[in-house]
């Protein structure tokens, strides 16, 4: 596994930030996809609002954006139906085969 | 650059059945040396296949079971839009000189992992193309109030004209109702909303001006071609627009010095009810009613103008025969000889496919 699943596996939500022009870049890379510079790793804040949901059997799912240039497709647990734009908070994540994020709401 | 036309074809049916891939290919091959003729196995300068098998040197082994020994053989693998990239790459080598005709055969089994992308980490575990369709969906309903019925037109046309598609997998006349109480996937999609990937194959043979017409009293010319990829992860996209398709359908109208009001029969990709609402805006194929309209109308005409053979959701989806397929149905249109779908006076028609959630698309335009 490379540092970004690694990191996923253990709970942490990392990225690769261009060192020189600051893009994240997303999906992770070594280098940035604008100047060719290299990446470092940096956390999220965790934090994102909701592009877009939809509902499979009892679980919500939907289109996350976390940051500029970081939107992830995650599970969202919440009491209520979500709206778009609501906050978001990410409660879970780990590595097996793929990434995987659970967001939780947060009232507005 | 030479005028590159096709000059021949053929298809397997399409089918729920675990069949070899190397055996789809040989048999949608064998159909074009049966039916193009004079042509014979010296003629073909070159084998191109689509597909997202992971089966190695496939050129070679459907060359050496064809009695080809071509000069130029390869595999090209683009997801869903592989075919259409496959023939792209046949036009190149004869427009430009390097060879003057080309088979190109795609098809794909039941079942095989091309239709998850296992790369996009953007999707985490909800990689399945369900997934991606659920959002578009979602997206698309709450901007233009659209109502599940009105997403189960799409598919009830579809299905109605598969009947009449000998190759298609399914036969059913699905009705709207049957439709909208189909099995549900998410929230906003039914089981019958969804292409059916499957084993199928189709091949069509490609062919210099120089040459064309020993094969064929009406060739088929590729007039425009126009491709675009935007991304490879699907959370980069627009949920509204499929940006991809209005960069390639204009430069492909530009190619052949057409335009939207110019097209009598499209063939779009629609991977799940709603992409086909969206191709038909974004081609330009409805400047004069919604989407929803426009679609309702050709279903209560009977107008075969969009997806005459039945589209993804009719026909099936064997990732690497699609695009081919497409191809063939425009081909048939426009030579009078689609049978019970045929759609009279047609002069120009269009190809529309797309990859990995309109990540990318490539749109053609064929004409007599």
């Amino acid at each position: 596994m490379n540092k970004f699943e690694t990191e996923l596996k253990n709970g942490n939500f990392i990225v690769s930030e261009c060192i020189d022009c600051k893009q994240i870049i997303w999906p992770t890379s070594d280098f940035c996809n604008i100047c060719h510079n290299t990446t470092k790793w940096r956390n999220t804040n965790n934090l994102g609002i909701i592009i877009e949901f939809s509902k499979k059997n009892d679980e919500f799912f939907g289109l996350i954006e976390v940051e500029q240039n970081l939107r992830v497709m995650g599970k969202i647990v919440t009491d209520k139906i979500p709206e778009i734009n609501q906050k978001v908070i990410l409660k879970e994540c780990s590595f097996n085969k793929t990434p995987k994020f659970i967001f939780k709401t947060i009232t507005n | 650059m030479k005028k590159v036309g096709i000059a021949g074809y053929g298809s397997t049916k399409f089918s729920k059945n675990k069949i070899p891939i190397e055996e789809l290919l040989v048999e949608s091959t064998k159909q074009v040396f049966q039916t193009t003729s004079n042509l014979s196995q010296n003629l073909i300068d070159g084998v191109i296949v689509s597909t997202n098998d992971n089966s190695k040197y496939l050129g070679a082994i459907v060359s050496e079971r064809s009695g080809i020994k071509p000069k130029i053989s390869h595999t090209i693998e683009h997801l869903c839009s592989s075919g259409t990239n496959a023939v792209i790459s046949a036009f190149s080598y004869i427009a430009s000189g390097l060879a003057d005709v080309i088979l190109v055969t795609g098809g794909d089994v039941i079942g095989n992992p091309g239709q998850v992308l296992e790369w996009d980490q953007s999707r985490g575990e909800l990689n399945h193309p369900i997934y991606w369709g659920s959002i578009f969906t979602k997206a698309y309903k709450r901007k233009f109030n659209t109502t599940e019925e009105e997403l189960a037109i799409v598919s009830a046309k579809n299905h109605k004209q598969a009947i009449d598609n000998p190759n298609s997998y399914s036969h059913e006349p699905y009705t709207i109702s049957q439709i909208m109480n189909s099995k549900i996937i998410t929230d906003d999609l039914r089981i019958l909303d969804c292409s059916y990937p499957c084993s199928g194959s189709a091949s069509v043979l490609l062919a210099s001006e120089n040459i064309i017409k020993k094969f064929t009293d009406t060739p088929i010319w590729i007039s425009g071609i126009g491709q675009k990829t935007n991304s490879a992860s699907f959370t980069k996209n627009d949920l509204l627009n499929l940006s991809s398709t209005i960069s390639a359908s204009n430069d492909a109208y530009a190619m052949s010095n057409t335009n939207s009001n110019d097209i009598d029969v499209a063939e779009v990709h629609d991977a799940f009810s709603v992409c086909e609402l969206m191709a038909v805006k974004d081609l330009g194929l409805t400047e004069k009613s919604s989407s929803t309209e426009f679609i309702r109308n050709l279903f209560n005409t009977g107008d075969r103008k969009i997806n005459p053979r039945g589209g993804l959701i009719g026909a099936g989806h064997p990732l690497g025969a699609t695009g081919i397929s497409q191809i063939i149905e425009i081909t048939q249109q426009l030579q009078n000889n689609a049978e019970k779908r045929q759609i009279p006076n047609v002069k120009k028609g269009l190809v529309h496919n797309m990859s990995a959630a309109a990540t990318s698309s490539t749109v053609l335009i064929l004409e007599s």
